[in-house]
């Protein structure tokens, strides 16, 4: 079973990364490119005999205590059996 | 009075702030290595600047949890005295020992220069021997020293005067020019309710002797010392 998180930043926190990568973008000529946010992504493999409901919970506190900063960024849990 | 200097894997700037402790305040210091988490003898804890773990997931996200922070928000709790500089602020933020987060420069440079901060307030035990709106020149070296924060953070730090230091010119004028990073409001430095937590992104212990080009962070650790020399 797998868990994967999606940790972005909030909206209201300015990225100059995902900047720097649009205006990259938009030098190679890609037309009608509004914005770019940079985030991370993570897989965690989890125990396959861990019910579904056990492995979101356990996937979502990870991602609250660890791998995001809920002052700047969001995230979101997907489970995969 | 007795003062530790916590060393996580990578810091870099443990040696510098103990030289500072020892030398020029003259009281003795400790190494507190990242595992210890026995802080009793200790009055004030620096967390010192460096690159701990890396700065892996984010900066200061893994050094919080070390051992040695459950203790280090135990002495927090109990009044005692933290001050966090360059990535030591960082981690004091990702610990929630202080609001809000650093996050990338606004130019995504990496800045190595000498930055003036104005003092902002002087009732905090970190600069109680400073002058309120002196400018002092102090060096920065981060790449991720933009302090954000939200909205009603700001108002509560702003209205509890716990915006410490602001960039500056060296007048003491605050402008988009003289804000290097991108910080909100210019801040560079903040403290806690409680005001025995203070960390800032520049770095004091780097200038300390005239030779290093300035000796105004002196006060800042003198200012801890006759504060807690006054309650001894």
């Amino acid at each position: 079973m797998k868990a994967k998180v999606y940790v972005t930043l909030k909206p209201s926190v300015l990225d100059p990364q995902g900047k720097a990568i649009q205006h990259s973008v938009q030098l190679l000529g890609f037309d009608g490119i509004h914005d770019v946010r940079q985030g991370k992504y993570f897989e965690i493999a989890l125990d396959s005999a861990l019910p579904h409901e056990e492995a979101r919970e356990a996937a979502t506190r990870i991602a609250r205590d660890v791998l995001a900063n809920p002052v700047i960024e969001d995230y979101r849990v997907e489970i995969e059996s | 009075m007795k003062f530790g200097v916590i060393i996580f894997p990578g810091s870099n700037c443990d040696h510098d702030a103990y030289h500072v402790i020892s030398k020029h305040v003259g009281q003795p210091v400790d190494f507190i290595w990242h595992q210890d988490t026995d802080l009793k003898s200790y009055d004030a804890v620096i967390l010192p600047g460096g690159f701990s773990y890396g700065d892996y997931l984010r900066v200061g996200a893994l050094a919080r949890f070390s051992p040695v922070m459950s203790s280090v928000k135990e002495f927090a709790a109990e009044g005692r005295f933290v001050l966090g500089i360059c990535n030591g602020f960082q981690i004091l933020c990702e610990a929630g020992l202080l609001p809000g987060a650093l996050i990338r420069n606004r130019d995504l440079h990496f800045i190595c220069d000498h930055v003036h901060i104005r003092v902002e307030t002087t009732d905090t035990p970190f600069t109680n021997e400073l002058k309120r709106a002196s400018v002092l020149n102090i060096p920065i070296a981060h790449a991720e020293g933009n302090y954000v924060c939200d909205d009603e953070t700001y108002r509560e730090l702003a209205g509890e005067d716990r915006i410490v230091f602001r960039y500056c010119d060296e007048r003491g004028r605050l402008s988009a020019e003289s804000n290097p990073n991108g910080s909100r409001a210019n801040i560079a430095g903040i403290c806690n309710s409680g005001r025995n937590v203070m960390g800032l992104m520049p770095h004091p212990e780097r200038a300390c002797e005239d030779l290093l080009g300035s000796a105004d962070g002196r006060d800042i650790f003198r200012s801890l010392a006759a504060t807690l020399a006054e309650i001894r």
